[in-house]
């Protein structure tokens, strides 16, 4: 079993990230499935990490905090946020089966990056057509 | 479930490496990562205890080169065999594309195998998924400690109690020296992208 994405959507999807996060300043924004595959990631200059390691640690993790939210009686934990001293992590679910990645520095306010990135969520769903 | 994408040509899939604890699946990641570093450019990660157990997963993303004109990135996962592990072991297989049971050959480990493997099945079927439909490859390991008198299974029992409904492929290995590693990878690589090949035509 697969799925697929074409160039038309994949270029939207890009086009969204870029537009709503990239020239917000953020450093960089992945696009997973939960099954840890990579569908977008833009990034302001250089690629600096290694996101395919990001992408399974992001799916294990918002996996393993999913359950945990159910093990207290809550369907989800919708948002997951980690502050570094420098650098941050935000993710944000797009549906049951992706998962938006950003990471910014602290020059990106959060309450705006939390803002562009439910605009670009959305944009994203419709693309997607979920 | 493996991901195509049309724009950049490329097929991301995902293989893991599921069976008892002390199995030998992390073993087998190692010997990949060491035998193939010069191409692959990341380090293996692992979530794992202080004696080295895995807790959540190992991974290791490997480039196979083109496939019918994509390029097929191939995920490896393990997962943690122990039995009290339930919990990440199954979140691991979430989107797999295929498995490999890595069994343990040591006589005393039968029925370790045996439930491991029945675990497989109730957690896949999690995903709606059924062991009898996914790639599968069995691969018994730890082959080489016949030499130092291990009572071993042989490849005949290990057949019998594993793999007498499913029917696929099997290779007798050791992860610890190497022997088969590369060709149980080989196979279910090959065994998954069949699987794909009509989507990508
Ligand atoms: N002799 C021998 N030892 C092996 C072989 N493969 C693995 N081992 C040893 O068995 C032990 C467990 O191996 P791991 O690869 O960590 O086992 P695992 O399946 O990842 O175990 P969990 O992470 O607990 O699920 C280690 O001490 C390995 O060196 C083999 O082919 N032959
Ligand atoms: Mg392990």
């Amino acid at each position: 079993m697969s799925y697929t994405l074409g160039q038309k959507q994949l270029d939207s999807i890009e086009d969204t990230l870029n537009q709503d996060l990239i020239e917000l300043g953020v450093q960089c924004v992945v696009l997973i499935d939960m099954a840890g595959n990579i569908i977008a990631d833009l990034h302001s200059g250089e690629m600096i990490h290694d996101i395919y390691a990001l992408a399974a640690l992001a799916a294990g993790n918002y996996g393993a905090v999913s359950a945990m939210a159910k093990i207290i009686g809550e369907d989800e934990f919708s948002l997951l946020f980690h502050k570094g001293q420098k650098e941050n992590i935000h993710f944000s679910k797009v549906s049951s089966e992706f998962l938006l990645i950003t990471i910014f520095g602290n020059h990106v306010s959060l309450g705006f990056l939390r803002l562009k990135v439910t605009e670009a969520i959305e944009k994203i769903k419709k693309i997607l057509e979920i | 479930m493996a991901f195509i994408n049309q724009k950049k040509k490329e097929v991301q899939v995902k293989i893991v490496y599921y069976g008892p604890g002390r199995g030998g699946k992390t073993t087998n990641l190692e010997y990949i990562y060491n035998k193939f570093n010069h191409r692959i450019k990341t380090e293996i990660v692992a979530i794992k205890t202080h004696g080295d157990r895995t807790l959540f997963f190992d991974f290791l993303p490997f480039n196979i080169g083109k496939i019918k004109g994509y390029d097929a990135k191939i995920q490896l996962y393990t997962v943690p065999g122990q039995v009290k592990y339930n919990a990440t072991r199954s979140l691991v297989l979430r989107g797999v594309d295929g498995i490999v049971f890595v069994a343990d050959a040591m006589t005393v480990r039968q029925d370790k195998n045996i439930l491991s493997l029945e675990n497989l099945r109730e957690n896949l079927s999690l995903y709606k998924k059924s062991i009898s439909k996914i790639p599968l490859v069995f691969q018994y390991n730890k082959m080489d400690l016949a030499e130092q008198g291990i009572p071993l299974l042989s490849y005949e029992t290990l057949q019998q109690t594993l793999n007498s409904q499913l029917k696929v492929p099997a290779f007798q290995a050791s992860a610890l020296l190497g022997t088969n590693v590369v060709q149980t990878m080989k196979k279910i690589i090959t065994m998954t992208l069949t699987s794909l090949q009509k989507e990508l035509e």
